[in-house]
């Protein structure tokens, strides 16, 4: 195997999306040679479809919010299986990182008083769940994730980052002491392969929501970094915990933001009843998203769903009046005329629970390095690694993500693996080089696609596994249909390895990259089956038919996927927080 | 059967680019472009084509939609097709990697030229730097860019001086950071732009407002920058 080229680094992120662009900033502000591996241009990355806003207790809305009120609301919001020392960093820290991007030039909506424009959102409460409905959410219209990337894009072009754009990250680059030194990584455009050398690996590399058939995520979304860190033989942990997002357009996956519900739109079926009020009498249409999704998919089983076919429900906005509409949620009223055909100033848009946010993933302490399980169950830093944003389990959602808690984790935790990774770099790290070994290792994947000459299709093996994961493991779930769904995994996986790349080209060949992004869905897809079958219980987002209740006494812990032996162990969950008591587990109601 | 045509060039094989033909059901549906170029990628995986969240803000499917520049995931057959005939090109005037693919750093060095970032030296508050509603509205119609480049190369101002002309999208960004009552390096951006190609060479000729899918007016923003340089000569 001849040798390929090293390119060396301090830093490397790999993906540029919100939390890879904000720790990637925090490092080149402080002078540190650091590369961002990002396989489409940041601006393409699916943060910028994040519409509704960034909560955080910036004490606009309400001059007298606290962020531990916010800690409480993502505490239960999280079904108590959040870690609370996490939580309570990001709940803390977060109005000064809201306020940096701020600084740096996030358009953000305004209120008569200057200030940044806050709205209501799902399971936001003031004085711990006493005080009622609270307005947390702070949005630029309803653009959030547009407005809050492009800065984040621009204050990197301003400290002369170094992007690597249109790369690929392949696969993680491992020394013989199990630590990471890199990854290797195609440039998509002349199809080389270069040893991107780094003393620390930031994973910002997101969600993976092209797992499910609908999903309101990018192509792109397609859980790379999972996929390497589990075929580097790391653990990934609460992977069965994806969130269904109450409002994708039905039939087109797109999202249609919590903030309608926010500004006042609510749920019918089509009796025209709204129907949140029997599931969530105090909340309505802004309880957890796990619950609002439950009642949707509910409501269409018992044949109140709108529709020929009674497969949804209809959300209903135009009683909020045209002027609203235009100011509050411009993009909202495109989309819906785009892919649903529906003018909300008129009529209600058909929605559908649809796949959105993977709460699982790669898990890491507050400081963004990457932990893993030793044989006495202690937590282990590995060396070198790193994850924030939706790739990461850090783990501020638990088993289910509060809306406008995704765009605080990226920022929060992304500043902070940079904070720790640039106060690191200032002490020296000194990790053993990689040999050639240690690199071919990393390409043993690639080649293997680069050598196939039989085979099936990326496209049809990508629809199969889609579908499989749609049937067996979507809002509710059941143990005999799991095993079902993992046994034809199984089936499956062999086929997915030998993916046949037909086209052998180097230039800008997305097909070589298809395959590659087929392996890491795969991956996460199989973690997800594994894990979900395993958790024999129902807890946020994981309902199951067979075991309908929460079991605090053997679950109330993160489940870990081991990718050795494909088996699931637990880990403790963090109860430790540093300025109260922590708050003790309850029945969860809205 | 709907007859589709597709700009087809790969650098390692062809000499020269080609037309290529392919046969499409659409099975009575209007779908959108990017669909139809999914699901021929399925026939023949060698299709190369920028995609990403598929809804019209990521801004990476910007193509030649049967002679209209266009993302091609918001554009349905209704509006794309003519005759029987669905035409996709890459995006006019700049150099071709592969098919649809084109090279946009031309493009975006003209973006990183007009200095995209916020610029206020005072120091932060410890909260958010204050901006009224109206001064905020200000910035309605620019900051929505999502970088397509859809106007810029409909641009024939921007065909012929690539390297000079900011062109439509940057000069919508340089006007979306002068409006910008936060920023204070307004005399610095003018400066820059006081020249006789960064801002004159627009001619006014609107195929930028024509063709953006986000319904933005880089012609009128362009407009508020020409007047800022003639009232505040630098």
């Amino acid at each position: 195997m001849a040798s390929l080229r090293t390119m060396s680094f301090d830093a490397v992120i790999v993906g540029g999306g919100g939390s890879g662009m904000r720790a990637a900033l925090q490092l080149a502000q402080s002078g540190y040679k650091t590369a961002v591996i990002t396989k489409v241009f940041p601006t393409r990355s699916h943060t910028v479809s994040a519409q509704g806003g960034i909560t955080c207790a910036i004490a606009s809305d309400d001059p007298d919010d606290r962020w531990q009120w916010h800690m409480y609301d993502t505490v239960k919001g999280s079904d108590y299986i959040g870690d609370q020392e996490a939580i309570e960093y990001m709940c803390q820290t977060g109005p000064e990182a809201v306020f940096e991007l701020e600084h740096m030039g996030l358009p953000f909506s305004r209120t008569e008083e200057g200030r940044i424009y806050q709205r209501p959102f799902g399971g936001q409460s003031k004085d711990y769940g006493a005080g009622g409905q609270a307005a947390r959410t702070c949005a630029a219209a309803d653009r959030t994730g547009h407005a809050l990337l492009h800065t984040l894009y621009q204050g990197n072009l301003k400290n002369k980052t170094v992007f690597l754009n249109e790369w690929f990250a392949v696969d993680i680059v491992k020394n013989s002491d199990n630590a990471v030194v890199g990854v290797v990584a195609i440039n998509i455009e002349t199809g080389e392969c270069v040893y991107v050398k780094s003393k620390a690996t930031v994973f910002a590399t997101g969600g993976a929501g092209r797992i499910y058939a609908s999903t309101t995520n990018a192509h792109i979304c397609t859980g790379d970094g999972v996929g390497m860190a589990i075929r580097a033989g790391f653990p990934v942990q609460d992977i069965e915990m994806w969130q269904f997002h109450p409002t994708g357009i039905h039939g087109a996956g797109t999202l249609v933001t919590e903030g309608c519900r926010g500004e006042g739109g609510y749920l019918i079926n089509k009796d025209g009843e709204r129907f949140m009020e029997r599931y969530a009498p105090n909340a309505k249409d802004l309880a957890g998203r796990d619950v609002v999704a439950r009642s949707m998919v509910l409501e269409i089983l018992e044949g109140r769903g709108c529709g020929p076919d009674g497969d949804h429900v209809f959300l209903k906005l135009d009683h909020l009046g045209e002027e609203a509409l235009n100011a509050k949620l411009p993009g909202i009223l495109e989309l819906s005329r785009t892919f649903a055909h529906a003018d909300p100033v008129k009529e209600p848009i058909p929605v559908v629970p649809t796949c959105h946010y993977m709460m699982g993933g790669i898990p890491t302490n507050v400081n963004g390095q990457a932990l893993t399980i030793d044989r006495e169950g202690n937590d282990q830093v590995i060396e070198g690694f790193y994850a924030c944003g939706e790739a990461a389990c850090v783990s501020v959602h638990g088993a289910n993500r509060l809306g406008g808690n995704s765009l605080l984790d990226l920022v929060v935790f992304g500043r902070a693996s940079g904070i720790f990774i640039e106060n690191e770099l200032s002490k020296g790290i000194d990790l053993k080089d990689a040999t050639q070994e240690d690199i071919d290792r990393a390409m043993a994947g690639l080649n293997r696609i680069n050598a196939s000459t039989e085979g099936e299709n990326a496209a049809v093996l990508r629809a199969e596994l889609q579908t499989i994961m749609q049937n067996f493991f979507g809002v509710f779930r059941r143990g005999d249909y799991m095993q079902k769904g993992v046994k034809k995994l199984d089936e499956l996986r062999p086929r997915i390895e030998n993916v046949y790349l037909d086209d052998k080209s180097n230039s800008f060949n997305t097909a070589r990259i298809e395959a590659l992004e087929l392996q890491n869905l795969f991956e996460t897809a199989y973690a997800t089956a594994i894990a979900a079958e395993g958790r024999t219980e129902s807890r946020g987002a994981h309902a199951r038919e067979d075991f309908q209740e929460r079991d605090d006494e053997n679950w109330l812990c993160h489940s870990i996927y081991f990718p050795g032996s494909k088996e699931i162990g637990k880990r403790a969950v963090n109860f430790t927080l540093k300025t109260r008591e922590p708050f003790e587990p309850k029945i969860r109601t809205y | 059967m709907l007859n589709v045509s597709i700009y087809r060039y790969n650098p390692e094989v062809d000499n020269e680019p080609y037309m290529q033909d392919f046969q499409f059901d659409t099975q009575g549906k209007d779908l959108m472009v990017l669909d139809v170029l999914e699901k021929l990628k399925i026939e023949d995986p060698s299709l190369v084509f920028r995609r990403s969240c598929r809804e019209g803000v990521c801004g990476s499917d910007g193509v030649n939609i049967s002679g209209k520049n266009g993302l091609a995931c918001i554009t349905p057959l209704s509006e794309a097709v003519k005759g029987n005939s669905l035409i996709i090109r890459p995006l006019p005037g700049l150099p071709v990697i592969r098919d649809l693919v084109i090279d946009m750093s031309q493009f975006y060095a003209q973006y990183e030229k007009i200095q995209p970032y916020m610029i206020n030296n005072s120091p932060a508050p410890a909260i958010e730097r204050l901006q009224t509603p109206e001064e905020r509205a200000k910035l309605d119609g620019l900051y929505e860019c999502i970088l397509c480049a859809c106007c810029s190369t409909a641009c024939p101002s921007f065909w012929w001086n690539p390297e000079k002309f900011i062109g439509p999208s940057g000069l919508l960004q340089a006007y979306r950071f002068l409006a910008d009552s936060r920023d204070t390096a307004t005399a610095e951006r003018l400066s820059k732009l006081d020249d006789p190609f960064s801002v004159f060479r627009c001619h006014g000729i609107m195929n930028c407002v024509q063709v953006c899918p986000k319904g933005l007016n880089p012609t009128k923003a362009i407009g508020h920058i020409r007047n800022m340089l003639m009232r505040n000569p630098t």
